[in-house]
């Protein structure tokens, strides 16, 4: 037959196997060469699902658990699943109506597809859960998944403790990615501070899922997977007792309570007015509290104890005195001669709440009677010591000083954000005055005014120090995280002893001291007084600023309070700023009086008991928050409606007579002449000599 | 394939039927390794051999259409080789009036329209068609009074090519018509000039270069090419005016192609998943030229998505891709186990064994593919009559086609358009089909040294 075309086959082979070579190149290229499928498959159909480990429970002195773990469910749904529902009665059970019903399907349809589980209602309230857990299994589709969440079991220190919430990006960039979105993580208070003691470590499980994203099981029955390790438990200072009377006699009082415990610098109470319940916010209910809360103008969310600042005034007056004494400038002996005012850069000012002859004449009288001429005059001989030649450099001694004391700068405690106080750089100085001032100038620094401010937890850091006679510890809340290694550096710098004050004689410690216990004993803080316990003090009444509605208003005083007890080896320090509420001796010494005794004495008596009554009763709210907060809603309302034309959340504040009133009168401020007491005098405590 | 029988075995290539039972338990393994599910609480063991006796499982199914397909390939064995010469044509016209059943009685299974069922049993003409068509045409080939070194005998075997693969066009099966143009290999064979096939050629590499150069690009390079030509054979032109003629005309046809006739083709008469998937395969998007086609395009992507050739090669190409060199090993693959590539056990199934053994199983599978392909092409070579020779090439043309496009298509080198893989993919006409057409070719090389006409 014809072989005309034999040569043909041979063509026909190579096209064959000229085919074959150009799959097998590109089978070589996909398989061999690119190793990009492997790791598309692994994102295709690997879920690493990470099992969270339990967070580390946080204790107080005394072992209660006051920040614990807690599980709440979430009811999900799977939407392919729902069959033959009872619509009616399922909604009955959710308190939700059938429209409402119909829109979370969708949702969950919409954001995880028909076959993926979706939260269909999250974190149940117990009710609930307990209606569900007995009726679900009438409802296919819907099934209950536990969440664990943190509980608070006092319903305290929340602001101490912080809160969990879901990383946002910029923490995402700060862990370098480790975290993932969907975590949570400390968002404030030791959760945050100690975030990575408590959240312990992440296990891996890897899971396969299918083409519709579901997960169908282990991937090689959990060859590759890593368990979870659990965080580690914190041990705190905390006296949960102490601090929940602290919080109850802070109730409608703006300003701060710290309580430290001066031989550890351990925080035992820490609260800050106003407050709120700390489970608020991990609950169902925690996003509307937290915008209520985030709304508030008097600030819940402010923790005012290392956030809010304060002139300490008075109370500063003890620290003068160590500056003086440590540098040698006086002895316990010193007097000043003062009548009332103070003369000494010829303007007679400021003046002093004595004016009898010998209310000064040595340092314990000086303190006790809290002469603000004798304080005004150790600042200036302080800053103007011959020593320094000039005004600057001796300003700049006394200012080191200070932050020696940890005044003016961060002071390190175990919570983030704390704020740093002001002590006036000379250049702050120089600026304001354009380089010319002098020891004159700025000479009420030496009571604890002008442009100082403070906030609670460096007061009662400052006590410590006298307390200490000399030393103080960095304020801090963890006294040891369980199970500690030599990698825990963090607990590190709270265990260094800062000495500020060395060249000083534990007699004229004693002459300090014992000043500060006349203030209790006779003095402006007898409402402090607990029978059995020595108690050093000293009250502090700072004037108080604000611009309200445009003009600037001298509010009533702020109550500042200091103290320590018992006097004899010091067990506690105690701070108490309390806004708007006159003298010190009225509402901040008595409620540190109050902590003093439950503190020292594990219990209260049946009399005092009452007084907290009183206390807590006493509403001290400034009368210009309402306003304010009126201001601020309307603004908000106003704000609302233009954005959305939708205006009828803003009708209420267009009604006639809807806002406050302004207040037609400022409060006017108690003035010091009406609260002066008799001084103290040499005479009365010579009963009671000076001695170490 | 009794060897105890002289009578059958005489003369029989056993290669080929060693070759065709290897691939065909290939493909219930892979089959099996695309859709096997565990059950909870029964053993794997037990488990496997419930799934292939259940006869519900894909697996056993194909094992059966398997067993079938050898009783059918034992009974062509059995029939004298005389038969298929004398009954070509009957059969040829028996495939036509198949193909047209179609129409009146189709059943409508996944957006095909070339299925007619009787009751649980489904038969697709087109795909039966093939070996008909290939009867037909070594018949016409082999006739005594056919020259086939006249274009008209040329025409006529094109038509009996064609014709099936027209029909099949209309039931929305471009893949399975497009199987038919393999039936020029069998013609250039047997004396087709070699000018078709380098004007098809270069049609086809016309229009693949329209659709990826700029159209004004192209034209100036279609007249540059035309200007150059005609400046390097201008000696001759000055001889013979005909050859400017034919350049400038050649020309003509290149551009009104280019700038006409292609897009009128893409934007009217393909489907818009068509066109698509054609830019699919040559790596560029889509963007159809009129509103209507845009909005058809979406609709047909909003509803179904996973029907998306783009989405399919790309699943394809992960799949196979992430078997890497040795494979993960039977049932251990999770792009083809847990549904990534759609249509794995079909089309797709090439999928299953790239990811299960990698570059090296894939490479030993296609190469079983290629010794079986060489096999027949020597085979025919030793046929004595034209008939069987172009019989042959019929088959190796057929299976060919097959195997390259449908592997090409899972690694991403040509449109995603559905036609089988060769006794892989599930399917009992398509397995069916390929042991006919193989078997009907062991018979007639049983009897090589008759010549049959």
């Amino acid at each position: 037959m014809s072989v005309f075309n034999q040569s043909r086959s041979t063509i026909i082979r190579l096209i064959f196997i000229s085919m074959f070579v150009v799959i097998t190149l590109q089978l070589f290229n996909l398989q061999v060469l690119s190793g990009k499928y492997q790791q598309l498959a692994r994102e295709n159909a690997l879920f690493p699902k990470r099992i969270y480990p339990s967070r580390g429970i946080i204790y107080d002195r005394k072992g209660k658990p006051i920040l614990d773990n807690t599980v709440l469910y979430d009811l999900m749904v799977i939407p392919s699943e729902v069959r033959n529902l009872d619509t009616m009665g399922f909604c009955q059970m959710l308190e939700i109506d059938t429209a409402e019903f119909r829109q979370r399907l969708i949702t969950a349809i919409l954001k995880n597809t028909r076959v993926r589980p979706s939260i269909f209602e999250d974190l149940l309230p117990p009710v609930m859960h307990a209606r569900l857990e007995e009726n679900l299994w009438k409802y296919k589709g819907f099934y209950l998944q536990d969440r664990p969440v943190r509980t608070y079991p006092f319903n305290a220190a929340a602001h101490i403790m912080g809160y969990v919430g879901e990383v946002d990006s910029a923490i995402l960039r700060r862990s370098n990615y480790y975290y993932q979105l969907g975590d949570y993580v400390g968002r404030s208070g030791l959760e945050q501070y100690y975030e990575s003691v408590l959240m312990g470590r992440r296990g891996v499980q890897y899971m396969i899922r299918d083409n519709k994203n579901r997960l169908v099981g282990r991937y090689e029955n959990g060859k590759f997977d890593t368990a979870a390790i659990a965080g580690r438990n914190l041990r705190t200072y905390i006296d949960i007792e102490v601090q929940q009377l602290a919080e109850k006699l802070m109730t409608n009082k703006v300003g701060a309570v710290v309580a430290l415990d001066p031989k550890t610098g351990g925080i035992i109470a820490m609260c800050s007015g106003p407050n709120f319940n700390p489970n608020d916010l991990t609950g169902p209910e925690k996003q509307k509290n937290y915008q209520r809360m985030v709304l508030d103008v008097s600030g819940p969310l402010l923790n005012r104890a290392i956030k809010g600042l304060y002139p300490p005034g008075s109370a500063f007056k003890p620290l003068g005195a160590l500056m003086a004494l440590n540098d040698g400038i006086i002895d316990p002996s010193y007097g000043y001669p003062c009548t009332g005012r103070y003369y000494g850069c010829g303007h007679g000012k400021p003046a002093c709440t004595h004016n009898n002859p010998g209310h000064a004449a040595n340092l314990r009288l000086s303190i006790a009677n809290s002469c603000n001429s004798y304080y005004t005059h150790l600042f200036r001989m302080t800053i103007d010591n011959p020593q320094f030649r000039g005004v600057k450099k001796g300003y700049q001694h006394w200012r080191d000083y200070a932050n020696n004391f940890g005044l003016g700068n961060r002071l390190g405690v175990d919570l983030p954000s704390e704020d740093k106080g002001n002590i006036p750089d000379t250049a702050v100085y120089n600026r304001v005055y354009r380089g010319a001032w002098n020891s004159c100038t700025n000479l009420t620094l030496g009571i604890g005014q002008d442009m100082m401010l403070a906030t609670p937890m460096q007061l009662a850091n400052a006590m410590c120090i006298v307390a200490n006679k000399g030393y103080f510890y960095t304020p801090h809340f963890v006294q040891k995280i369980d199970a500690e290694t030599k990698d825990d550096t963090v607990m590190n710098k709270f265990r260094i002893k800062h000495e500020v004050l060395t060249r000083i004689s534990d007699e004229a410690y004693e002459s300090v001291i014992g000043g500060m216990q006349d203030v209790v004993d006779r003095g402006t803080a007898m409402a402090a007084r607990i029978p059995g316990i020595e108690i050093c003090a000293k009250t502090g009444t700072a004037e108080n600023f604000r611009i309200l509605d445009g003009r600037r208003v001298q509010l009533k005083d702020n109550s500042v309070f200091v103290c320590f007890a018992p006097r004899e080896n010091p067990r506690i320090a105690i701070a108490v700023v309390v806004e708007n509420a006159g003298f010190g001796s009225t509402w901040a010494a008595p409620i540190a009086s109050l902590m003093m005794e439950k503190y020292l004495n594990d219990t209260l008596r049946a009399e005092r008991k009452k007084e907290v009554d009183r206390i807590a009763a006493a509403n001290l709210m400034p009368s210009w928050l309402e306003r304010e907060q009126y201001k601020a809603d309307s603004t908000r309302a106003a704000y609302w409606a233009k954005l959305t034309k939708d205006s009828t959340n803003y009708k209420k504040y267009l009604r006639k007579g809807s806002a406050p009133k302004k207040d037609s009168v400022p409060p006017k401020p108690d003035t010091r002449s009406t609260h002066t007491r008799e001084a103290i005098l040499e005479k009365k405590i010579s009963t009671k000599p000076v001695t170490a | 394939m009794n060897s105890r029988n002289p009578a059958i075995s005489k003369g029989i290539d056993w290669s080929l039927v060693w070759m065709y039972i290897i691939l065909c338990l290939v493909g219930i393994m892979s089959i099996f390794g695309a859709t096997y599910q565990e059950t909870e609480g029964v053993s794997g063991f037990q488990n496997v051999v419930q799934g292939f006796l259940s006869l519900k499982t894909d697996y056993s199914r194909q094992s059966l259409y398997f067993l079938i397909g050898a009783m059918l390939g034992t009974f062509i064995l059995l029939t004298d080789s005389k038969f298929f010469t004398a009954t070509a044509n009957l059969w040829y016209v028996f495939g036509l009036l198949l193909l047209l059943l179609v129409f009146p009685f189709h059943t409508e299974i996944k957006g095909t329209k070339s299925i007619i069922r009787f009751g649980s049993f489904q038969l697709q003409p087109a795909e039966l068609c093939k070996v008909f068509v290939n009867l037909a045409l070594a018949k016409y080939l082999s006739r005594v009074d056919t020259d086939f070194t006249k274009s008209r005998s040329h025409m006529i075997a094109m038509g009996i090519a064609l014709l099936p693969a027209l029909i099949t066009l209309q039931q929305d099966e471009t893949g399975l018509a497009l199987v038919y143009f393999s039936f020029f290999i069998v013609m250039f064979r047997e004396g087709l000039p070699a000018i078709y096939l380098i004007l098809g050629f270069s049609l086809a590499v016309l229009v693949v270069a329209t659709l990826l150069v700029d159209p004004n690009t192209l034209a100036i390079i279609l007249t540059l090419i035309a200007a150059v030509t005609i400046y390097f054979m201008r000696r001759q032109i000055r001889r013979r005016r005909s050859v400017l003629f034919t350049i400038v005309g050649l020309w003509v046809v290149c551009v009104g192609i280019q700038r006409f006739a292609v897009p009128y083709v893409f934007d009217n008469l393909f489907e818009p998943y068509q066109v698509k998937r054609i830019y699919a395969a040559i790596g560029k998007d889509y963007v159809p030229k009129n509103e209507a086609a845009l909005l058809e395009s979406e609709r047909k992507v909003s509803t179904a998505k996973k029907d998306d050739g783009d989405y399919n090669v790309k699943q394809s190409k992960i799949a196979i891709g992430s078997g890497g060199f040795i494979g993960k090993g039977l049932l251990k693959g999770t792009q083809t186990r847990y549904d990534f590539v759609p249509e794995q056990r079909t089309d797709f199934i090439f999928c299953t064994i790239g990811e299960g053994f990698g570059f090296l199983g894939s490479i030993i599978f296609l190469g079983v593919y290629l010794v079986l392909l060489l096999r027949i092409v020597s085979i025919a070579e030793r046929q004595r009559s034209v008939f069987s020779r172009s019989y042959a090439y019929g088959v190796a043309s057929v299976f060919f086609f097959h195997i390259a496009i449908n592997i090409c298509m899972t690694i991403g080198l040509a449109p995603v358009i559905g036609i089988p893989l060769p006794f892989i993919s599930y399917g009992g006409t398509s397995l069916i089909t390929f042991t006919i057409l193989l078997f009907i070719l062991i018979r007639l090389d049983a009897d090589r040294q008759m010549v049959l006409r």
